[in-house]
């Protein structure tokens, strides 16, 4: 067992697994930025621009990932009680 | 046609019925049976004040005119959602721990409660919202301008104003009443975030159907939709990279920082674990609310006659497609937009407005001396309250008077969102960095506040409107570097995206450069902490409602405090008050109430205060609350070290009585053997002299015995009043009451009275002396002194048992004394016995010889000590041996 008031170098498995949910959730928006920012890499003109509605439906359909996405990880992140604030394990 | 009486109509039925939620939900929160307005469902529908009337008409119109980019607004508050895991969790953990009640009060408390921070961020907070509000009168009046022109009545400036005025009155009529009913600390509005989550459904639902009819009605199906939209003359993505990020950017950090915002985010927030849910759903309102933007943009564009206004597609595409039940549908929809917006800011500016402006102003302004003025600032900051709201709608009307209500008016959407977002560096500063200082935060928001008037805010009235053109063109005072929009000389960048980098980027650097430059005070460094560790400090909500787990652990709580007899007796006398004896009562306040006063009896109010907001509030315990206590403990402290140094010298009390009580029994103890040995040595002369008497008295007897008898009496009787006189020489010297005589005489002489007065008649006692050697004067009470040789020579005369007896007398001095000692052959004293011979009443021969009460050297000692000197008894020669030891004259 841990001994009281030093954490303990490493964690429970269970408690591991959380933790990583925990980052998951932290990345989520960072991969919706990078995702949604892709577009402005794509040309413009020419023959090899996006239709108006391939631009439109990818968007929106990046939305929908992130919609789901985060659906999950609000279902599996740990209660918000019993998690101490993130350090870095 | 929509007779435009049918719609007025429908839209004070629809207030109507947005009264009656709210005072329903009021009603319910109010009996407590409220558990299904703190629902997540709620807590995430009333997240879509987000979506105002800009959305709802502007969206389309936006789209129409630059494409994909009005996404942007939607993008950014849905990465802040999925997010929520960094910060809005914490955001709302702080709100509820330390109870903030806006925005400004959150930066106010983090920088150490800083007044002038709340005022900072409520100037803000105000100019930024002002214009946003003219917007939501301006999208009411003209859509409903819209069912008049239908009806074939051209609206003219006149009639703009009068519903212009109207929809701000009544709005601020309604906020007043459900806005400012309740004044508690948690600052929750049941019956309003009620009104608003079913303003946004109906909002929501409007949409969707409009952008149904559109897509399937008008635009035949999905599939043949999307083929319509590449066609479109419209292009989705012709899109500069700087106004992609940046209003992803604004937008995301403004759904932060918006008053409204953060009214329903934080304040109103019952629960953390409703983010939860929002975290995905709220995006999915955005989405659903985005969906069919672009669709109802290109049908529009294609029916509608050019020229018409792109920002009221949703209301005319129907209405001209003659689907005047939905026309009637989107008007509400874009009215419910309006009202949530305007309802909710107004609320949350009123609240800063009264808290940190109008209240402190007030309270600095009158005497300071009435002490008890907690029911006057109660009503006063209700006042406050009210009027704020009626003077922010009115400055949204005036605002919208002002700037003419034409399309300069939907630019600033985003200036707006812009203004708000410069609280967002000292926000997350402050709840992410302990070094965050009160100056950094001043500064950062000073500056950002700055450059957004001067780069945005300003010259969005129009050029030469409150710049003059010749400013905007050369910079102030021919300074180009200060050019509005070119700031340091970079010219070329989108306005708004100039505006957004330099102030964002300046309000950054101030934060950080004087935040390491200054010294935070101690609240601060204590509100630091408590922001940027919240997670450690405090405890997440409570999942359970709070009925009877709440008394529950009050009732756990309460027995630790002070003992279950009492606690329990408490908790039965309120069950019975309330109606249910034998169950444990509601933990109602008033109850809560009584119980903390009679907790704060045992450990101190603010101890008691702060256990219970633990329990009932679930927030936590702010600085005032751990000095107050602190306070206290110092006060216990001080008084329990009272307490044991008034012990301490009270047991010292206890032992000198009892080294005096020790003294005193030993003392009576003396006395006592004292007393005995006296009644002793009185009653054997006196039983002779009776036992004599009785004989002379009774019988015959010759003349011979009868003298003898008498004889004897006589003898009994001298020796008894010299046992008298001794005891009474004794106490007198004891007492120190003797009075010395100091005289000078000659030793040799001295001596000589001694011998005569020994009664040495008749004893061969052989005395040898010295005359060479007494030959000195000594300078004492001489009488005193001569008793004590003619003791010494009468002891040596009576006890001494040698054959011949002699008694040497040597006189000597040393060590600044004269030492007159006596010496006799006899047998000496025993060695154990040497140091009794000096207590009263010791005898050491047999009594037939003694005659003497045992007083005698007694009385010698007690002499010499009143002398000065000494008697000892001198051990090591062959008889017994005294030494009379005098100071030498001085």
């Amino acid at each position: 067992m841990t001994p009281q008031g030093k954490p303990a170098v490493f964690l429970e498995r269970a408690h591991y697994r959380q933790r990583r949910l925990g980052d998951a959730a932290r990345c989520l928006p960072v991969l919706g930025v990078v995702l949604w920012l892709i577009p402005l890499l794509w040309q413009t003109n020419g023959d090899a621009a996006q239709s108006n509605a391939g631009t439109l439906t990818y968007i929106f359909v990046i939305w929908v990932v992130l919609i789901v996405l985060a659906a999950v990880l609000a279902r599996v992140l740990p209660d918000a009680d019993t998690t101490p604030d993130p350090t870095q394990r | 046609m929509v007779s435009f009486n049918v719609l007025i109509l429908v839209s004070l039925t629809y207030v109507a019925a947005l009264f009656f939620v709210a005072f329903l939900a009021e009603q319910r929160a109010a009996e407590g049976r409220g558990n299904w307005l703190r629902s997540p469902v709620i807590y995430t529908l009333s997240l879509s004040i987000y979506c105002t009337a800009w959305t709802f008409y502007g969206a389309v119109g936006y789209a129409a005119r630059s494409g994909l980019e009005f996404v942007t607004i939607y993008l950014g508050p849905t990465l802040v959602m999925v997010g929520w895991w960094w910060l809005l969790r914490r955001l709302v953990r702080i709100g509820r721990a330390q109870r903030i009640t806006s925005i400004a009060d959150l930066i106010s408390s983090r920088f150490g409660k800083s007044r002038r921070l709340g005022v900072i961020v409520t100037l803000i907070a105000v100019i930024a919202a002002t214009p946003y509000i003219a917007l939501q009168i301006q999208s009411v009046t003209l859509s409903l301008a819209v069912f008049a022109e239908a009806e074939g009545a051209i609206w003219t400036d006149s009639d703009f104003a009068r519903a212009a005025m109207w929809f701000a009155g009544g709005l601020a009529v309604f906020t007043i009443l459900f806005g400012t009913r309740n004044l508690d600390a948690n600052e929750r509005h049941h019956g309003i975030v009620m009104a608003i989550a079913v303003e946004a459904v109906v909002k929501l639902i409007a949409l969707l159907a409009v952008g149904i009819f559109v897509v399937w009605g008008l635009g035949g199906g999905p599939s043949q939709m999307m083929a319509t939209i590449d066609a479109a003359d419209l292009d989705l993505w012709d899109q500069d990279a700087g106004r992609w990020v940046g209003l992803i950017f604004v937008s995301s950090a403004a759904f932060i920082c918006l008053p409204r915002m953060f009214q329903v985010m934080v304040v109103e927030n019952d629960d953390e674990g409703h983010l939860r849910l929002a975290s995905w759903a709220f995006p999915a309102y955005l989405f659903a609310m985005s969906l069919f933007v672009v669709p109802i943009a290109v049908i529009g564009l294609e029916l509608m006659p050019a020229g018409s206004n792109p920002d009221l597609f949703v209301l005319t595409l129907p209405l001209s497609q003659g689907a005047n039940g939905l026309a009637m549908l989107a008007f509400l929809g874009g009215f419910s937009s309006a009202t949530s917006m305007v309802i909710v800011a107004a609320i949350a500016l009123a609240t800063m407005v009264s808290n940190h402006i109008v209240v402190p102003l007030w309270l600095a302004m009158r005497d300071d001396s009435q002490g008890a003025m907690s029911g006057d600032v109660r009503q006063i900051t209700l006042l406050a309250r009210r009027l704020s709201i009626a003077g922010v709608l009115a400055l949204g009307f005036v605002y919208y008077r002002l700037s003419g209500g034409g399309t300069a008016l939907a630019a600033i959407g985003l200036i707006s969102f812009a203004g708000s977002v410069q609280v967002l560096p000292a926000l997350v500063g402050g709840i992410f960095w302990r070094g965050a200082t009160r100056p950094g935060a001043a500064a950062a928001l000073l500056t950002g506040l700055l450059v957004w008037l001067w780069a945005m805010f300003l010259p969005s009235f129009g050029p030469g409107a409150v710049i003059p053109q010749g400013v905007m063109d050369a910079g102030p005072f021919g300074i180009a570097w200060l050019r509005p929009q070119a700031l340091f000389g970079i010219t070329g960048l989108d306005p708004l995206v100039h505006g957004i980098l330099w102030s964002m980027l300046l309000n950054t650097g101030a934060l950080v450069g004087v935040s390491l430059v200054t010294f935070p005070t101690p609240l601060e460094r204590l509100q630091g902490a408590q922001f940027v560790n919240v997670f450690d400090h405090s405890t997440g909500a409570r999942t359970w409602s709070r009925s009877v787990a709440d008394a529950e652990d009050l009732l756990l709580m309460s027995q630790r405090i002070i003992g279950s007899t009492e606690a329990q007796r408490i908790f039965a006398r309120e069950a019975i008050q309330q109606g249910k004896p034998g169950q444990l009562p509601e933990a109602t306040p008033d109850f809560i109430a009584r119980l903390e006063r009679d907790l704060a009896g045992s450990v101190g109010a603010a101890t008691a205060h702060a256990m219970i907001g633990q329990l009932t509030g679930g927030s936590g315990v702010s600085v005032e609350d751990l000095i107050a206590v602190a306070d206290e403990a110092a006060q216990i402290l001080e008084y329990s070290n009272r307490l044991e140094a008034k012990s301490a010298e009270q047991e010292a009390t206890a032992r000198a009585l009892r080294e005096a009580n020790a003294k005193l029994t030993a003392i009576s103890i003396q006395k006592d053997a004292f007393l005995s040995q006296i009644s002793h040595e009185l009653r054997t002369p006196m039983t002779s002299i009776r036992s004599f008497s009785e004989i002379l008295r009774d019988a015959d007897m010759s003349a011979a015995d009868h003298s003898r008898y008498a004889g004897i009496i006589l003898e009994e009787s001298i020796r008894l009043s010299r046992l008298l006189d001794d005891l009474l020489d004794l106490s007198v010297l004891e007492n120190g009451q003797v009075v010395l005589r100091p005289q000078t005489g000659r030793l040799p002489a001295l001596l000589d009275r001694a011998v005569s007065a020994a009664g040495l008649q008749g004893r061969n006692l052989h005395l040898r002396r010295d005359p060479a050697a007494e030959d000195i004067d000594i300078t004492t009470d001489l009488d005193r002194l001569v008793q004590v040789f003619i003791n010494l020579i009468s002891n040596a005369a009576k006890y001494c048992d040698a054959k011949q007896p002699e008694l040497t007398i040597r006189v000597s001095s040393a060590k600044g004394q004269h030492r007159i000692d006596f010496l006799d052959n006899g047998i000496g004293i025993a060695a154990q016995n040497q140091d009794l011979i000096f207590e009263k009443f010791s005898r050491l021969a047999d009594e037939s010889k003694a005659g003497g009460a045992g007083l005698g050297l007694a009385i010698c000692r007690e002499i010499m000590h009143r002398l000065g000197g000494d008697i000892t008894y001198l051990p090591g020669t062959s008889g017994t041996a005294f030494r009379v030891t005098l100071p030498l004259a001085v």
